[in-house]
Formats: C-alpha cells, sequence, structure tokens
C-alpha cells in the first residue's frame, strides 16, 4: 500500500482558466501517484511550454517547466541517467506534436521508460487561438480564419508509426479513467503514451464534447479492458466486431450479430493493427489502455550494456584508460 | 651518402582516400616521438567520403612536423613530399618546399591515371616544373606485389604501398624501424600475417631506400635536444577533449553524459566517449542537435556531468536549450569544434568564425563563459577546466576548439589525474532542508545543485524568469533586473588564470594576440620574428569569458598590438568591447586552412615597421 495520498504531490494554485481540462487532469494525476506511491523525491515531472505545461508548478515533486517542444528530450537525459526516478513527460498537442513532434517519435522509437502525457485540445490555447496539428480539416481559428487546409495528426498513429508499445487514452473529466490509465502507464516499463481529451473553454469549447459528460461516454466512448469483450453503450448493446480486414461497431441482435461475434480486447498483442484500428474509431471513441506490449527499455538496455562492458574491459579508470594506449617513454 | 642534421622537417604522406595515407602517417610520427622528436601533424581529408580512385578530389593527405626543439605547428610546407599517384602530385605539390624531396609511386603515372588527374602529357614533372633530380621515382606497387606474392591476396597486397613509403621515409630520416613493427604487431594484433606482410613492406622500402638512393639523396638525422622524460602517447584534439571529460567526471565523482548528434568535425568525440562503456559513460546519439543538448539539460537536472558535442551550425540548433541551462543554472559543457561557415559552409575545414555567437548568440542577457583550447594536447586541459567551471559555478560552459587542433596529434604526456585541481560542485547543504529554495546561492552567487532523489528538495525549475527569493515564476520587473545582474555577476565572477605573455615580454615592439587553436602558429611566428631581431611577444587567450583579470593591463602594455585570428575581426571586436580605448591592428584570414608562419612573420614584420 501507498504511504501517500494525493496531497503530497500537491503544490500552489493552478492559474489555468476556470474550467480548462488541465485543472480536472492534475487532480487526477495527484490521485494517481499516490496510489503508485513513488516518492515526491524521487519523481520529476517535466514539462515544455503551452497551458498544459505549466503543470509542474502545481507540483511537489521535482520538476522542469522547459522550452517549447523539448519536454520529451530533456526527459529522456533525465532519464538515463538516473534510471530509478520516476518521470512523467507532460505536453500538449502542440507542445507534443508539432514543434516537438520529433521527440515524441523518437521518445517513442528509442522506448525509454517515460510516461508521456498528451493533453490534447486541439487548439494552442497560451498563444491564443490559434490551430494545433490535432485540430481537424477546416478547422476555424485565428491563424484560419476561413479553415485549415491540411489533415491533423491522429496521436496513435503517430505513436505506432514509431513503434510505440503502450498508449492509452482518457478523457480528462473522467477521473477514475484517467487515474487508471495513468497507472497502467507508469507499470508499463517503457515509453508510454496517455492521450488525455480536455476541453479548451476559451478557445475550443465543445471539441470532445461527445465523450466529456458521463452519459455521453456512456453512449459515444468503449472502455477497453484487456483480455474482455469489447461491448459499449448504456446498456452495453453494442459490440466491436470484425469484418473482413477491418473492425466494426454492431448492435447485438441485429444483422445476426451476437455477443459470440464481438472482439475481444487484446492490448498486448505484439501486431498493432487491430489496435490501430481501435484507437482510431470515431464511434464510438476507445478509451483506457489501447495497446501494453512488453520490450526491451532504452535504458535498461543502456546500463546492462555498460555492466556486460565492465565486465568485459579490463580498464575501469582513467588511469586505466590511458594505459590502453600505444605509450612511449622518453627518458 | 651524406647525413644532414636538422633543426625540424616536415613530411606531407599523400594519396587516394583509400591508400592508407592517415596510417602511415600517423605510424612515422609515433616512432618520431619516440626518439623524443617534438610532433605535430595535421590530417587533410577530402570532404568526399571515398570520392573515385585517382580523382583529383580525391586525395588525403597527412601532413607531420617533427622537431629536435619544440615544434608549434605542423609546418607550412613540406621538405618531403610523398604522392601515390598522379593526382596526389597534382593537388599536393603547392605544399612542398621549393627545394622539397618528392617520393612518387611510378606504377600510378599511367596513360589513365595521368588523364584522370588532368594531365596534359606524360611529362608531369615538367608539366609541374619539378626538377627530376629532386624525385625518388620508384615503382612502388610493382615491388610492394613482388615483396608479398603468394603471402597475401592481390587486393591486400595493394593495401600495403602505404607501408613502402613508410619505409622509405623512415630510411630518408634514419628512423628505427622496430618500434613502427611493434606499432603495427599491436595494431594487427588479431591477424599477424597481416602485420608481418606490413612489416616485411616497411622492411623493403626501407632496404630500396638505402640500396637504390645512398649515393644520390640526402639521409637527415633530428636529434632531440631537450627531452621532456615521461611516458607519452599520440592524441589528436578530438580524442584529448573526450579524455578531459572523463577525466573530470571521475574527479568530481559524477556519471558523464554525452548527448550528441554527429556532425563534422565534433563526430569523433562521440566516438570516443561511446567506446568508453567500461568507465560508465553514457552517450545517447539523439535524433538532432537540438535533443543533443536538450537531453543533456536534462542529465544535468538529473546529476550527470553533461555534455553535448557539435559545430557550428549545431550550436545555431542548440542556443535555446543552452539558455535554458542559463537560467535555470544548471551545469552543462557544449563542446563547439569549429568549421568553415556561415551555414553548411567547409564542413571539414578549420575557422574561428563562431567566437560572437558563442559569446552572444541567445536571446535574452545570457552569460556563458567561454574557453578555448589552443592545441591538440590543451584540448584535455581546457575540457577538465570547462568541466570543472560549469560543475563548480552551475553555469553552461561553451569549450571552442576547431578542425584544425581537433584532427590535429601531438604527443600528450599522460596525465597523472592526483595532480588536477578536486572538482566540488555547490551540492547543497542538508542543513537548508526546509529553509531551502531553489535560488539561494552561495558566497560565490551560485546557486545550489538539488539533485533530483534527495529527500525534502524537491524543487521545480524552468525557463521561466524565477523570483530570487522563492523560485516562484515572477514577473516583477525589479526581481528581474535583479535576477538578470545576479546571472551576470556569477559569471563574471568566475576566477580564470591571468593572461601569459611569451616572448619579449618587458620590452616587445609588437604584442601579437590570438585565441584558441591558432596558438601554435603565432608561437611560430613571434620565434620566427625573435630570431630575425625583432623584439615581439604573444599573448594568447583560452579563457575569453570572463576575460583574465589581467587583460587590460597587458594589451595597454605594448605599442603595438595585432589580434591574429580566423575570422574577420571577432576577438579584437570583443576586446574593444571589454578594455576602454583598445584599438589594435587586425590581421584576419578566413581560407579554411591553418595560417601559414611564413605569412604571418612577413605581415607582422610590415606592421613592426609602420
Amino acid at each position: 500500500m501507498s504511504n501517500y495520498s494525493a496531497s503530497d504531490f500537491k503544490k500552489g494554485q493552478p492559474r489555468w482558466c476556470p474550467g480548462c481540462g488541465d485543472h480536472f487532469f492534475l487532480a487526477s494525476l495527484h490521485k494517481a501517484m499516490a496510489e503508485i506511491g513513488v516518492a515526491p523525491s524521487q519523481t520529476a515531472v517535466i514539462s515544455g511550454i503551452g497551458c498544459s505545461s505549466r503543470l509542474p508548478h502545481y507540483m511537489a515533486t521535482y520538476g522542469m517547466n522547459t522550452i517549447h517542444g523539448r519536454a520529451a528530450a530533456i526527459a529522456t537525459g533525465c532519464k538515463v541517467v538516473n534510471p530509478s526516478l520516476a518521470v512523467w513527460q507532460v505536453s500538449g498537442d502542440g507542445d507534443g506534436l508539432a514543434i516537438g513532434g520529433n521527440h515524441f517519435i523518437h521518445a517513442n522509437r528509442r522506448n525509454i521508460n517515460l510516461n508521456m502525457i498528451l493533453l490534447n485540445n486541439r487548439i494552442y490555447g497560451l498563444t491564443k487561438g490559434q490551430y494545433s496539428p490535432t485540430s481537424p480539416r477546416g478547422f476555424v481559428s485565428k491563424s484560419s480564419p476561413y479553415g485549415t487546409v491540411e489533415d491533423p495528426f491522429r496521436p496513435a498513429e503517430l505513436c505506432f508509426g514509431a513503434r510505440g508499445h503502450f498508449f492509452a487514452r482518457a478523457v480528462a473529466t473522467d477521473a477514475p479513467g484517467t487515474i487508471e490509465v495513468l497507472k497502467a502507464a507508469y507499470n508499463h516499463k517503457g515509453a508510454s503514451v496517455c492521450e488525455i481529451l480536455q476541453n479548451c473553454v476559451i478557445f475550443n469549447n465543445g471539441t470532445h464534447d461527445a465523450v466529456y459528460s458521463k452519459e455521453g461516454r456512456a453512449k459515444n466512448a468503449i472502455y477497453l479492458k484487456h483480455g474482455e469483450k469489447m461491448l459499449f453503450g448504456e446498456n452495453n448493446e453494442y459490440g466491436i466486431v470484425q469484418e473482413g480486414f477491418n473492425i466494426k461497431p454492431v448492435k447485438l441482435g441485429e444483422d445476426g450479430y451476437t455477443e459470440a461475434d464481438v472482439l475481444v480486447h487484446d492490448a498486448k498483442c505484439e501486431d498493432n493493427t487491430l489496435q490501430l484500428k481501435l484507437a482510431e474509431m470515431e464511434w464510438p471513441v476507445a478509451l483506457g489502455v489501447i495497446r501494453d506490449v512488453e520490450a526491451p527499455t532504452y535504458d535498461d538496455c543502456v546500463w546492462s550494456q555498460i555492466e556486460e562492458i565492465k565486465e568485459k574491459k579490463k580498464y575501469h579508470t582513467f588511469a586505466e584508460l590511458l594505459e590502453t594506449n600505444d605509450i612511449w617513454e622518453v627518458k | 651518402m651524406e647525413i644532414k642534421e636538422k633543426e625540424s622537417v616536415v613530411v606531407r604522406f599523400s594519396g587516394d582516400s583509400g591508400d592508407g595515407m592517415q596510417l602511415a602517417g600517423n605510424i612515422f610520427s609515433t616512432v618520431s616521438a619516440t626518439v623524443g622528436n617534438s610532433i605535430s601533424t595535421f590530417p587533410d581529408y577530402p570532404a568526399d567520403i571515398r570520392a573515385p580512385q585517382g580523382s583529383l578530389t580525391g586525395v588525403s593527405g597527412f601532413q607531420v612536423h617533427i622537431g629536435a626543439e619544440q615544434v608549434y605547428t605542423p609546418g607550412d610546407l613540406c621538405d618531403v613530399l610523398v604522392a601515390m599517384n598522379a593526382a596526389a602530385l597534382k593537388t599536393q605539390y603547392r605544399y612542398a618546399k621549393p627545394d622539397a624531396a618528392i617520393i612518387i609511386d611510378t606504377d600510378s603515372f599511367g596513360p589513365k591515371d595521368l588523364e584522370k588527374a588532368q594531365f596534359a602529357s606524360d611529362d608531369y614533372l615538367g608539366e609541374m616544373g619539378i626538377d627530376p633530380d629532386r624525385v625518388i621515382a620508384c615503382p612502388l606497387t610493382t615491388m610492394v606485389k613482388n615483396c608479398l606474392e603468394g603471402i597475401l591476396d592481390a587486393k591486400s597486397i595493394l593495401k600495403c604501398r602505404n607501408m613502402f613509403a613508410l619505409g622509405l621515409v623512415c630510411w630518408l630520416f634514419d628512423r628505427d624501424l622496430d618500434v613502427a613493427f611493434s606499432f603495427l604487431r599491436e595494431k594487427f594484433g588479431g591477424k599477424p600475417e597481416v602485420a608481418e606482410a606490413n612489416i616485411k613492406v616497411i622492411q623493403a622500402g626501407y632496404d630500396y631506400g638505402h640500396n637504390t638512393h645512398s649515393s644520390v639523396a640526402n639521409v637527415y638525422r633530428i636529434e632531440t635536444k631537450h627531452k621532456v622524460p615521461g611516458r607519452y602517447m599520440d592524441i589528436t584534439g578530438n580524442k584529448a577533449t573526450a579524455y578531459g571529460f572523463i577525466a573530470a567526471a571521475e574527479k568530481a565523482g559524477l556519471k558523464l553524459y554525452l548527448g550528441s548528434y554527429p556532425i563534422t568535425p565534433a563526430t569523433d568525440v562521440l566516438h570516443e566517449l561511446s567506446k568508453h562503456k567500461s568507465l560508465g559513460v553514457v552517450t545517447v546519439q539523439c535524433e538532432d542537435e537540438i535533443a543533443g543538448c536538450a537531453s543533456a539539460v536534462g542529465a544535468s537536472f538529473a546529476g550527470a556531468l553533461a555534455v553535448t558535442s557539435t559545430s557550428g551550425p549545431g550550436i545555431c540548433l542548440k542556443s535555446e536549450a543552452m539558455n535554458l541551462a542559463v537560467i535555470m543554472e544548471l551545469p552543462l559543457v557544449v563542446l563547439d569544434v569549429q568549421r568553415g561557415g556561415p551555414a553548411t559552409g567547409l564542413p571539414t575545414k578549420s575557422e574561428q568564425t563562431d567566437l560572437l555567437q558563442a559569446l552572444f548568440g541567445r536571446n535574452g542577457e545570457s552569460p556563458m563563459p567561454v574557453v578555448a583550447a589552443a592545441s591538440p594536447t590543451d584540448c584535455f586541459e581546457m575540457a577538465y577546466a570547462a568541466s570543472k567551471m560549469a560543475l563548480e559555478h552551475m553555469t553552461p560552459v561553451i569549450l571552442m576548439t576547431d578542425a584544425y587542433v581537433a584532427n590535429g596529434s601531438a604527443a600528450f604526456k599522460l596525465p597523472n589525474l592526483d595532480e588536477y585541481p578536486a572538482i566540488n560542485p555547490p551540492y547543497v547543504p542538508e542543513e537548508l532542508k526546509g529553509s531551502w529554495t531553489p535560488y539561494m546561492r552561495n558566497a560565490e552567487g551560485v546557486r545550489y545543485w538539488a539533485v533530483p532523489g534527495r529527500e525534502g528538495f524537491e524543487h521545480i525549475l524552468g525557463g521561466l524568469e524565477k523570483d530570487d527569493k522563492t523560485g516562484a515564476i515572477s514577473t516583477n520587473p525589479e526581481n528581474h533586473d535583479l535576477m538578470t545582474r545576479k546571472r551576470q555577476a556569477k559569471i563574471a565572477a568566475i576566477p580564470v588564470p591571468d593572461l601569459e605573455v611569451l616572448g619579449d615580454k618587458d620590452d616587445a615592439e609588437l604584442l601579437i594576440v590570438g585565441f584558441g587553436g591558432t596558438y601554435g602558429h603565432l608561437h611560430a611566428a613571434m620565434d620566427e620574428l625573435r630570431s630575425a631581431g625583432h623584439k615581439v611577444a604573444l599573448a594568447h587567450f583560452r579563457y575569453i569569458n570572463p576575460l583574465p583579470k589581467n587583460t587590460a593591463d597587458v594589451l595597454r602594455r605594448y605599442p603595438k598590438v595585432v589580434v591574429a585570428e580566423q575570422n574577420m575581426g571577432q576577438l579584437a571586436g570583443w576586446l574593444r568591447m571589454k578594455v576602454d580605448g583598445f584599438v589594435p591592428q587586425q590581421y584576419n584570414e578566413v581560407k579554411g586552412q591553418p595560417f601559414k608562419v611564413a605569412e604571418l612573420v612577413k605581415a607582422f614584420e610590415i606592421l613592426n615597421k609602420e
């Protein structure tokens, strides 16, 4: 059992707008950390720039609110030097996927043991309302008054394309769902991406309306659990079935579909094809742990290689290193 | 045969990229260093990885200067030029003295070779205006084939041509071959048959010289005058830099972290540090230059000696993360191995054009110490000094070297780490638990370091301005002014050694001023001027920010001062900014090549007469 309560991780008074999704997420993060039970002194929370990147200032842990887009790279250095730290990297959709897109994909590819939070409100908030790389095509914003003419990223697709091994999704207002994915992310050894759907009340109000309320989620979301049948709807009247090379939602009892046809969720499957299809469903929106596959982590491998080479090589100090060279003596 | 005593000689090995000229040059310099000669080397690689064989762009050179007394540079022009093919003779002859001996492999001067090298006729010596009496023309390939037939396959035999040339040069300079033999046996430890084949070829080259040319050519002897007893190794600047970081981390009792992205001419530092996992060195080849620096900032936060290595274009990309380390006041060493710019510029060539970028190339008031290494071996000293400075003063430090010192090599007297100063980072004292805030400073104005993992010192740093007292985000105007001044004062207060004046320090009429990798050339120029009767002194900067305390005194002491640098006047400008009323003469050259001592001497003589 954990020795900590949420208040042990809490600090200061958040300055986000009233109703901002960041408030909900922060409260869930405090609770999740308390349940995880790693001491604040052994925890580092590292963010970039943006509304959500203010988050470390409200943590009683170690942390850094750094520069735009670089949180994943900075967290990488921190984790690889001290793998015993629990390192959380917090970015918004702009910080993580636009200016920091390169670091996002490479942290996933390397599989460094970071808990990577992507707070996705599909808008630039701190710079006051420009479209982001997750804003839908045609999105009207201050910098796209006639609508955008570009397609958005789908975060799961990027994560999977970078050979990511963990992807989970939660809605900021859904505390139990958020806490669950945060704990799963911590428990997953390797880069774990949690996409948190959150609302920006000022610049993109209602962007996640379909799933933002409990009622909405009951109708429009599916909570995925590894090893369980993928049923959803207010009375579990819907299920996800396979159709040819694809999956689709069906109503049980219609078109001859029964519960026996419903697929069982497999987050541990190495092949990510169906997991990606789940992540990209527009209805229902998949929540929970979508992919959670064990793989060697970068930080473990760095240090086990160091240990292995220490055994093999005969030099372990600077003075011994010098002796490995061709040396001559002038008398 | 006549044996001539010489003070110093310069040998330039040149051939196709695949001809092994670097190895031949290396062995020759090691053999010479072993008898106590002073050495200085300069490899001159083509920019292309493997240009078409025999082409003009594919020529690779290695120049070594050996001296009875201290030599400071690889030499302007060579006394002996080895040209392994026609293209090498065509492109490298301009580095030869008018009376230089020239060794060529006549087997590589066939019609096709001459065509590739753009000779108009088969009278290549005539076209170049070379007196045939100065040429040791030998059918080198044929002789190597005869020597190794049946021992190695045809392809491997050709790879040994460089050793024949080496043997010939060893004969010319009366060198003992045993050292070369043991070098090769060590190098090809796993393949004794290759080692013995190479040895056979060296001996053959030596014997060829002895038998064929003893009546026509001179043999030179370079007797060591002032031996500094001790144990030595050959080291390049980049390797010495890597060693300096390793030494500093060990002294400080810290993990060494390098975040880097490959870039010429800095990559060898990444290569070198990646080898030494048995010392616990962590190297991460990052996704880009930005991540190289950013990850190093993260590593520093986590308590490592953090380093990022790059060249000028990489500094452009790292600037923002460097600035983050400035405002977070975390230790970091940023290595800039300068090359020709701007943009991609001249990637394999050397310049000093990043100085103002290092001093000022960041947004905001962003003071950062800048130090520069003066020679290949000085890279070790300055990497150590930069690490100590960063760790003890909680600041990023820029260490500047350049392609010339990074790739050049010299004899390195093995350092004894016990004799180096301790490195004591300002870890936050345990008794401050409960009252500590992130920007509390020690008596030197340095922020304390609380490394994650310590209970009771949890804190948040960041790129936003912080309150001096509480460490919380602050936009208070008075506080920002205060923090700006504190960061400035912290850097200004870093103690650095006084500027040393060499040469005629009491009565010089001309003071030569430089920084970084031009030390050798400026020193050699000063020596020549002094032996010609001029009163000249040299003040060479290794510490550029903060400047040594005696800088103004030194610069104002002499009637004439010339600042000589491989840029358009960046050090001169910095000194003018820092020393009231200081208006020096300038000697500026931006050719991507090391200074030529003879050209410096000429220019300084004219200056001195004016």
